[in-house]
């Protein structure tokens, strides 16, 4: 009887020892991860490789493989065509533009939500300021599409109080360019903050305390410990954003342009949109998409080569 | 104390009302939105409201209730949302908490990060995506809509940034007791982890009602649209070729355009004091990081 209890015990220990060796098997994690790999290979890389169209004169009846190869075809007319140039300039206008507002605005506003002393105030204020950024840009089109109509708000407005004649907001090349620039900062500054806010809150209180023994004014502490503070995420900001410069935000450009302003507002991604899906140049139009991936991939490593050597920063 | 100068007094209150008026200039589109939609049709087209309603009437709100286009769209989103949601969830932290472990626990687990990492860095663009779905014969149905976008390598990041703070001594507890991965990771990292699983899904969800690119290239059919596409196809191509003429009459209305937007928003206007409450949160960790 004792024998028995002593060997059941004995068993116990042997099936356990056994469970916690057995909690290193990997196939169990394997198959976890499974799922969401089985859908990026479909989803993500099978697309990667439909990239060879460009290289081809795709034709769907014909698919992949009877399909013409002709070498860099496409390519070099995209770079002998002029509308491509301009749409390639429009595009780094854009996203350069909104790139250095949104640190800009932001950086301004942080700051001064800093100074608000009442808590229930500045809740507020973030709550309403944090709340475009949610709204689609489809929502935010059709808002602005009546407002800054002819005989909308906007130009009712502008109409009453400086007696001009209304401006055709989206309809002119460059108050197109001011209104995309103008809406994209109203819709992400306050979301942007975010980030600087809760850079502000990490600063030490001690620097303030001596600062203020020393009879430093406010504008100095702010000048002298605040902004210093808000340096090294300012650069890694700026500098992640350089993989962004081809990007000047599809949703917003496809939503408010049209084809009286493509001269000043088409950007490479509608233009891909419009050549690919509209026109059925499925081959061209995934050359000019090709270049710019390639060119933000680039772009997107040096930014974080430079991020993690000037402010250590890694993404995970 | 430097809060007690006249001049910091001075330009704390300026300060206070500069801000306030930046906040409200945030809300005052929505607002004009929804008073043009609660306005009698004359006043509205003649554009005579501003942020108050003129011949308040809830007229538009009845005919876009009434409206067999809008509601049906309204419905795809709906199931889009709830379906595609809660799929992405599943999917998305099941693999993070195995990417959350170390490398000598789960020797594979840097190869897989970066199988996925390198999707966000380089994709095969719009053509590619476009003849996939295609030839996998998704096109015009609801999965054209979930599938493409369902592991977000992001929220991954977020999720499995999240587990690897949960403490290890519980995890270890949990194996001494015979768990297995699977179970630890319902019982114990999902339970802790609530935070950030809200912030993901409130964000999936979000991203879902407000996408209307994939319903615009992948669906044909009228009724299947979800709301985002259609409101971008009648209002902002204004392309009226697909629908009936009753519904066109309808939308010359502005009262009625502005009510369906607003509609459309509402579920947004809804959720985000939630949303606003966790993704500071989800933000700061994937942010951050140090």
């Amino acid at each position: 009887m004792e024998a028995n209890l002593s060997e059941q015990a004995k068993d116990s220990t042997v099936r356990r020892s056994k469970r916690k060796k057995g909690r290193g098997q990997p196939w169990i994690l394997h198959f976890m991860v499974l799922p969401a790999a089985v859908m990026v290979f479909i989803f993500s890389y099978i697309p990667m490789s439909g990239i060879v169209m460009a290289f081809q004169d795709y034709k769907p009846a014909l698919g992949f493989a009877e399909s013409p190869w002709v070498g860099l075809k496409h390519f070099q007319y995209m770079w002998e065509n002029d509308y491509f140039l301009k749409i390639t300039g429009n595009t780094l206008f854009f996203a350069c533009t909104k790139i250095i507002m949104n640190l800009i605005v932001p950086f301004v506003f942080a700051l001064l939500l800093n100074e608000v002393r009442k808590m229930a105030l500045k809740r507020s204020i973030q709550t309403l300021v944090y709340l475009p950024h949610f709204l689609s840009w489809v929502t935010l089109s059709g808002i602005l599409i009546d407002m800054l109509a002819q005989t909308g708000l906007i130009n009712q407005f502008i109409v009453y109080l400086l007696g001009t004649k209304p401006i055709f907001f989206l309809g002119d090349g460059n108050w197109f360019r001011f209104t995309v620039i103008v809406s994209d900062v109203w819709k992400e500054f306050g979301f942007n903050t975010i980030i600087f806010l809760a850079a502000l809150s990490g600063i030490n209180p001690a620097l303030y305390e001596a600062a203020e023994v020393d009879g430093a004014t406010r504008w100095k502490q702010t000048l002298h410990i605040t902004m210093p503070s808000l340096v090294p995420i300012t650069i890694v900001i700026a500098t992640l954003a350089l993989g962004n410069v081809l990007n000047a935000n599809f949703d917003q450009i496809f939503n408010l342009y049209s084809p009286l302003i493509y001269q000043q507002g088409d950007i490479i991604d509608t233009f891909v949109y419009r050549e690919g899906l509209l026109s059925g140049q499925f081959s061209f139009a995934t050359a000019v998409n090709l270049f710019k991936s390639v060119i933000s991939l680039i772009l997107i490593a040096v930014s974080y080569r430079l991020a993690y050597r000037f402010a250590g920063y890694r993404i995970f | 104390m430097y809060h007690k100068t006249l001049s910091y007094r001075i330009f704390s209150i300026c300060n206070n009302i500069f801000l306030t008026v930046i906040s409200i200039a945030c809300l005052l589109p929505l607002l004009h939105l929804l008073m043009v939609s609660l306005s009698s049709t004359a006043p509205a087209n003649a554009g005579l409201v501003t942020f108050w309603p003129i011949g308040f009437t809830f007229e538009a709100y009845a005919k876009t209730f009434d409206n067999a286009n809008f509601l049906a769209s309204l419905w795809v989103s709906v199931e889009r949302t709830v379906l595609g949601t809660a799929l992405a969830l599943v999917v998305n932290t099941t693999a993070a908490y195995a990417l959350s472990k170390e490398t000598h626990v789960f020797r594979a687990r840097n190869v897989y990060l970066w199988y996925f990492v390198v999707t966000m860095l380089f994709s095969g663009g719009l053509i590619p995506g476009y003849i996939l779905v295609l030839k996998l014969g998704l096109m015009n149905t609801l999965w054209a809509l979930i599938l493409p976008g369902l592991v977000a390598v992001f929220n991954i990041i977020l999720l499995l940034n999240f587990f690897r703070g949960v403490p290890k001594d519980l995890e270890e507890a949990a194996f001494i007791d015979g768990a297995g991965h699977l179970r630890t990771f319902f019982s114990i990292y999902l339970p802790l982890s609530l935070p950030v699983i809200a912030t993901v899904s409130l964000f999936m969800m979000v991203g879902h009602w407000n996408s209307y690119f994939d319903g615009i290239i992948y669906i044909r059919d009228t009724e299947k649209l979800p709301l985002a596409s259609f409101m971008q196809t009648i209002i902002v191509q204004a392309d009226m070729s697909k629908l009936d003429p009753e519904a066109v009459a309808n939308l010359s209305q502005r009262t009625i355009r502005a009510s369906q937007i607003f509609i459309s928003a509402l579920p947004i206007l809804l959720v985000y004091p939630f949303l606003q409450r966790y993704f500071v949160t989800g933000i700061v960790v994937g942010a951050v990081k140090e």
